[in-house]
This record gives C-alpha cells, sequence and structure tokens, in this order.
C-alpha cells in the first residue's frame, strides 16, 4: 500500500484518533459504552454513514457555495442516516429497534461532519472514503476498549454472558458501579489518553 | 471559488429537493413494510407478556394475528369505572387522544406528574385474553423516562391484583442502562408482584437499584439506571390510579 | 413561578453537559481558556434561545400528525405526519442560526472566531442544541415553557463549560504528568465535575 493510502487509513487509529486526539465523537463514546453489544452496533452504523457522508460530500466538494457549507453537510449526513433508519426500519426491524435510540447520535456525531469540513471538502471521494473509514477504525477502537472495561469491570460481564459472577448472583465480584456510569467512560477514556500519550512522546502537550 | 447569488439558491434549492425526495419516497415506499413490521411487534410483544407464548418466541405475522383475534378489546371509560363494549385495536389512536384536552381529561395524581403523563383519555383499552391456558387481562401504559417516553403493557392476573409481565414496545433509553427495561432478566423479577395493599392504595413500585425492602410489591431497579427505573414505577402507579385504570382493577378483581 | 422552576431545572438538576452528557465535544475541546469558553458560551445561549421555540413552531404547525390543518383544513391534514422529518427540519433550523452566528462573530470579534475553528461550525451538530429541541418535543413544552428551557439549557451548558475552563487554567500550574497534560486530565477532571453534579439529581423542584 503506498505511505499517502496507508496514513490516511491507519492513522486515525493512533496517532489522529478521533476521540482522543481530534476531540470529537465523545458525546456517543459515553452513551453507548456501557454495554460491548451497544458499542460494537454504533461502531458499525458509524463507519457506514461516515464512508457515506464523506463520498458523497467529497463527490460534490467543488459545487458546494461557502455560505451555505454547514447546512448542506448536515442536509446530506441527515439524509443520509434518516434512509438508512427507514430501510431498517422496514427490512432488519429487530436490528433497528436497537439502533433507532442511536439515529440522532449518529447525525450530531460530531466526526461525520468534522470530517466532512476538514478532509472531504478538499479531497477526491476515494481517498476521503478511505479517510472515513480510517477515522471509524480509530472510533470503533476506542469505544470497543471503553464498552469492553466498562461492562466487565460495572457489571462483570461481556457481551452479556457472565464473567465474573457477582455477589448479587451468588459470586464474588463486587461490581464497580462508577464504571456503569459516564464519570467512569471519563476516567477510561483519561487513562487511555495516558497510555497513548506516554507512548507516543510527540502527542504530548506543552507546558504552557 | 465565487459563487452568484443565482447560484447559491438554485444550489441550496436543488439539494433540498434531492435530499426531501429521497428521503420522503424511501419514506412512502416502505411505510406499509414498516407498519407491518411495527404491527407483528406488537402483537408478538402482547402474547409474549401475556404467556400465550414464550418469551423469546418469533411468531409469524399469520400466527400473530391469529393468536390476537382471540383477544377481546375492550373500551373502559375511566371517568365511569364501566366497560363500554368492545373497539378494534388501536393502540395509536389512544395515545393520540392522550395529547387532545378534548377527548382527555388532566391526569393529577403525584404519580402522574413524575412520569409525565399529563392527560388521560376519555376512552381506554383493556385487553382480554380469553386463552383457557392463559386467562389475564392486558393494559397499555406509557410514561416518560430519561430520554424518552416509554411505551409497553402490562399484563395483570385474572384476579387483577397480580402483576403477570412487563414489557415495553417503544423506549429510547440509554443503551445498556435505562435500555435494560427490556432485558428478560429483569422483566422477569414483575411476575407475582402485588398491585394494592390491604387498603386498596396502588403500592406496586420499582425502588433505586438494591433498595427493596418488600418484594412482594417492589421490584429492584437496574444499576445505574435510577432515574428510568424509577420512572416505570412511577408510570405503572399514574396507570392503575383510579383515574386511568384503577376502577376496572376494583370492580372487575375479587 | 413554574418557569423559573423549569429555568433552575435546566439550568443546574438537568444540566446538559454534566447530567446528561449533551455536547461534550465542544465542552472539552474549546474550555481551554476561560474567555473561548465564555464566548462559545454566549453563542450556545443565543442559539439555544432562538432555536428551542422556533422547532417548537415548526413541529406543531408543520409536523405532528394533524398538524397542516391550519393550511389545508382538518380533515386532509389528518392523515399527514411528517414526524420522520423533525431530525431534518430540526437540524436546518440550528444549522442555519448557526450560519448567522458565525457570520456575526467573524465580522465583530475575529479573534473569537480564530481561536474557536472549526468548533463553531460544530455547534450545529453539538448533541446539546438537538437534545434540547428533541427534549422539548419528548416533553411537550409550550411555546412559553421552550423559551425558558431553551435559555436555561444554554446557560447551565455555558456555565460547565467555563467552569472547566476555570480550572484547567489553574491545572496549568500543576505536575501533571506529561502523558496526561492537556486533554487526559481535562477527561479526569469532567468526571469528576459530573460526579459533583450528581448531587443535584435528588433535588425535587
Amino acid at each position: 500500500m503506498q505511505k499517502e493510502t496507508k496514513d490516511i487509513l491507519f492513522g486515525p487509529i493512533h496517532l489522529k484518533n478521533p476521540i482522543t486526539l481530534q476531540v470529537l465523537g465523545i458525546c456517543s463514546a459515553l452513551a453507548v459504552t456501557t454495554q460491548l453489544e451497544p458499542a460494537l452496533v454504533m461502531s458499525a452504523a458509524l463507519t457506514f454513514v461516515l464512508v457515506g457522508s464523506n463520498v458523497t460530500v467529497s463527490l460534490l466538494r467543488n459545487k458546494i457555495p461557502g455560505s451555505i457549507r454547514v447546512i448542506t453537510q448536515l442536509a446530506i449526513i441527515a439524509s443520509l442516516v434518516i434512509l438508512a433508519d427507514q430501510i431498517m426500519k422496514a427490512f432488519l426491524f429487530d436490528v433497528s429497534k436497537q439502533l433507532s435510540v442511536f439515529v440522532g447520535l449518529i447525525i450530531t456525531n460530531c466526526i461525520v461532519m468534522g470530517r466532512a469540513e476538514a478532509f472531504a471538502m478538499a479531497n477526491p471521494p476515494m481517498k476521503s472514503a478511505l479517510d472515513g473509514l480510517g477515522n471509524s477504525l480509530g472510533y470503533s477502537a476506542i469505544l470497543i476498549i471503553v464498552g469492553f472495561f466498562r461492562e466487565l469491570l460495572g457489571s462483570g460481564k461481556l457481551l452479556g454472558h457472565v464473567v465474573m459472577p457477582t455477589v448479587n448472583n451468588g459470586g464474588w465480584y463486587n461490581p464497580n458501579g462508577l464504571m456503569v456510569l459516564s464519570p467512569g467512560a471519563f476516567f477510561i477514556i483519561g487513562l487511555i489518553i495516558w497510555a497513548q500519550r506516554s507512548y507516543s512522546g510527540e502527542l504530548q502537550e506543552d507546558e504552557n | 471559488m465565487e459563487f452568484s447569488n443565482r447560484y447559491i439558491v438554485g444550489f441550496a434549492l436543488a439539494l433540498c429537493l434531492v435530499c426531501s425526495l429521497a428521503v420522503s419516497t424511501t419514506a412512502v415506499a416502505l411505510k406499509d413494510r414498516q407498519a407491518a413490521n411495527a404491527l407483528l411487534d406488537m402483537q408478538t410483544q402482547i402474547c409474549r407478556v401475556s404467556g400465550m407464548i414464550a418469551a423469546d418466541a418469533k411468531p409469524s405475522a399469520e400466527e400473530a394475528a391469529q393468536m390476537f383475534s382471540t383477544i377481546k378489546v375492550l373500551k373502559f371509560s375511566p371517568d365511569t369505572g364501566e366497560v363500554l363494549g368492545e373497539m378494534p385495536f388501536d393502540p395509536k389512536a389512544i395515545i393520540k387522544a392522550s395529547k387532545d384536552a378534548a377527548t382527555s381529561h388532566p391526569a393529577s395524581t403525584d404519580a402522574a406528574s413524575r412520569a409525565r403523563v399529563s392527560k388521560i383519555p376519555k376512552e381506554l383499552m383493556i385487553l382480554k385474553i380469553t386463552d383457557p391456558e392463559n386467562p389475564c387481562y392486558v393494559f397499555l401504559i406509557w410514561g416518560n423516562g430519561l430520554w424518552s417516553t416509554m411505551y409497553g403493557y402490562i399484563a395483570l392476573e385474572p384476579d387483577l391484583k397480580t402483576v403477570k409481565g412487563i414489557t415495553f414496545y417503544e423506549q429510547g433509553e440509554t443503551a445498556g442502562l435505562g435500555g435494560e427495561i427490556v432485558n428478560p432478566n429483569w422483566v422477569a423479577q414483575w411476575p407475582g408482584k402485588k398491585v394494592f395493599d390491604d387498603s386498596g392504595k396502588v403500592i406496586l413500585d420499582v425502588t433505586k437499584f438494591g433498595q427493596v425492602k418488600d418484594s412482594s410489591y417492589q421490584v429492584d431497579g437496574i444499576s445505574g439506571a435510577t432515574i428510568t427505573s424509577v420512572a416505570v414505577g412511577a408510570t405503572v402507579q399514574a396507570w392503575f390510579a383510579d383515574e386511568a385504570y384503577g376502577k376496572f382493577l376494583k370492580k372487575e378483581g375479587e | 413561578m413554574e418557569l423559573l422552576n423549569l429555568f433552575i431545572k435546566a439550568t443546574f438538576i438537568e444540566n446538559m453537559a454534566l447530567a446528561f452528557f449533551l455536547g461534550m465535544c465542544s465542552f472539552l475541546a474549546v474550555s481551554k481558556k476561560v474567555e473561548t469558553a465564555v464566548g462559545l458560551g454566549f453563542a450556545v445561549i443565543f442559539v439555544l434561545l432562538i432555536t428551542t421555540p422556533l422547532n417548537n413552531l415548526i413541529y406543531h404547525y408543520l409536523l405532528q400528525e394533524g398538524a397542516l390543518s391550519w393550511m389545508l383544513g382538518e380533515e386532509r391534514a389528518a392523515t399527514i405526519n411528517l414526524e420522520f422529518l423533525t431530525f431534518i427540519a430540526f437540524i436546518a433550523t440550528i444549522a442555519a442560526m448557526v450560519q448567522i452566528v458565525e457570520m456575526a462573530i467573524d465580522k465583530f470579534s475575529p479573534a473569537l472566531y480564530g481561536s474557536l475553528g472549526v468548533f463553531l461550525p460544530l455547534i450545529a451538530v453539538n448533541c446539546a442544541i438537538l437534545g434540547g429541541s428533541l427534549f422539548m418535543v419528548q416533553r411537550e413544552y409550550n411555546l412559553a415553557e421552550s423559551t425558558v428551557f431553551g435559555v436555561g439549557a444554554g446557560t447551565g451548558f455555558a456555565l460547565a463549560m467555563v467552569a472547566l475552563a476555570a480550572i484547567r487554567e489553574k491545572l496549568k500550574y500543576s505536575n501533571v504528568p506529561p502523558g496526561l497534560r492537556g486533554l487526559g486530565i481535562t477527561f479526569i477532571t469532567t468526571g469528576l465535575m459530573a460526579m459533583g453534579f450528581m448531587i443535584f439529581g435528588g433535588i425535587q423542584l
């Protein structure tokens, strides 16, 4: 793979991670990571929307007037998400029940708008698609890590299966209630950032 | 790049047209399928909560419709406490009636204000399951959770004093927290709970996680989802109050 | 009195940023300096103040089932339900407002415009603003309640953001480990602030 392609695709997983470095997509990282399953569903949904919207915005990038930029991007993103939701309600009803809650969260997910504005408006469709894919991978990575720890430490389960039986159910594990609440997610992401930046010194912010 | 004003307006109009066409065409074309899916889901939930089928059974559209045809849909007036006959199964109409002051009266109980149920429709629907192996009554309820309005059905045994089951067919609570109100493990707590205390007051309730004092009428809430859990309790109390289904429960139960 | 209660609830007890965790991206990214945080805070309050009641009108007179009766007459309007357009309609008004605010800030304070960067257009997708409109629909507020709720929600968000900015400015003088400096310690601080705001959860107004 060419170096540039590799950069676009794999950069957002570590060095340019949307959540831990670009500070985008945080709301959903808190809201859907109480268990691993919704985190996985959200990651899949976001990948679909992000790639789709990046490609669409990129195809139209030379035709969009600057003064209505924001609305145009939003109209495209919102339409894509609503289309996906409508199609799922018709053909994949059970999945759609889980996902309909997230529909609003995906439309307002800063990553989609952020990448449309920062990348798709200035780059050709193929590259934009890769950028979308790369950022989805970075986003999904964080979501899966946070979801994994929150479900495991918060309720002793993974994907609904009991891993550490809790005291209430006759086991030994006293579940960490903080993990189930949002501050727990904040702390985990803070620790992930610490780990990331200790590993890659260049990401550390200056002392000023 | 400079764009003329005409271009900008033209572009905006074209964008609106394309987006709205795409979204509306899809919505209209798929409306029937979606409605059929939603109806099957609701019928399935009602059949499950009443015990006619297993908690994870997935009947086909025909099976569900056939089971549903054995259910009597009673029209009930909360003001007079009388059953006025039968009515077609239309929960949407009942919910719509609750939004219009002309077809409803204001709710006045404390539970109703906690569940943000502002109006009780003048005509309510009560489902009477006549299946000899699973006789019971099923009641449509709804109330505000943390993020959304939770719509569901609660089933009571024929004595109209004991819970048989509960289900929520539509809710938008936090996935993994409040959203767990549809988790079979949590729902399994409900069968057998008492609705009334000895004086006839509605005491069925959901407590904060780990704070159940008397499990004969209290359901343990979901850890980390206190607001949603407590809202479910308020919802149930609001609808079993005398101004809603309460008079039916007291009259028809033994 | 009811409206005052609503305002206090929206600002403290049901704080958009610290109780519902909406609008986190702007909240975390713009809270480096108190000045920028105040600027964005005002922008959010302004956008919420205009869009919440406006969306209320749009929902009640255009989108709800039967809402179009003022235009088409009771019968024909009864079957028309445009609720599936809710997201798009709300976001459209919000985006329009944000575009206007963006142009105004660019004209009156280019320095603020520069320091807000990409996060100014991102107000348009700020979950807190869309959340404000969606809560208004779900809780069936009337026009007056929508306005008060909008202002309260914006004020609460701005308050939380400025508080975090103040803490972050002070944190610059602490000995934070290199890996945690900046964003890392911000996340942990926000988690602690959120825990602090949980005390409001018990207040019944």
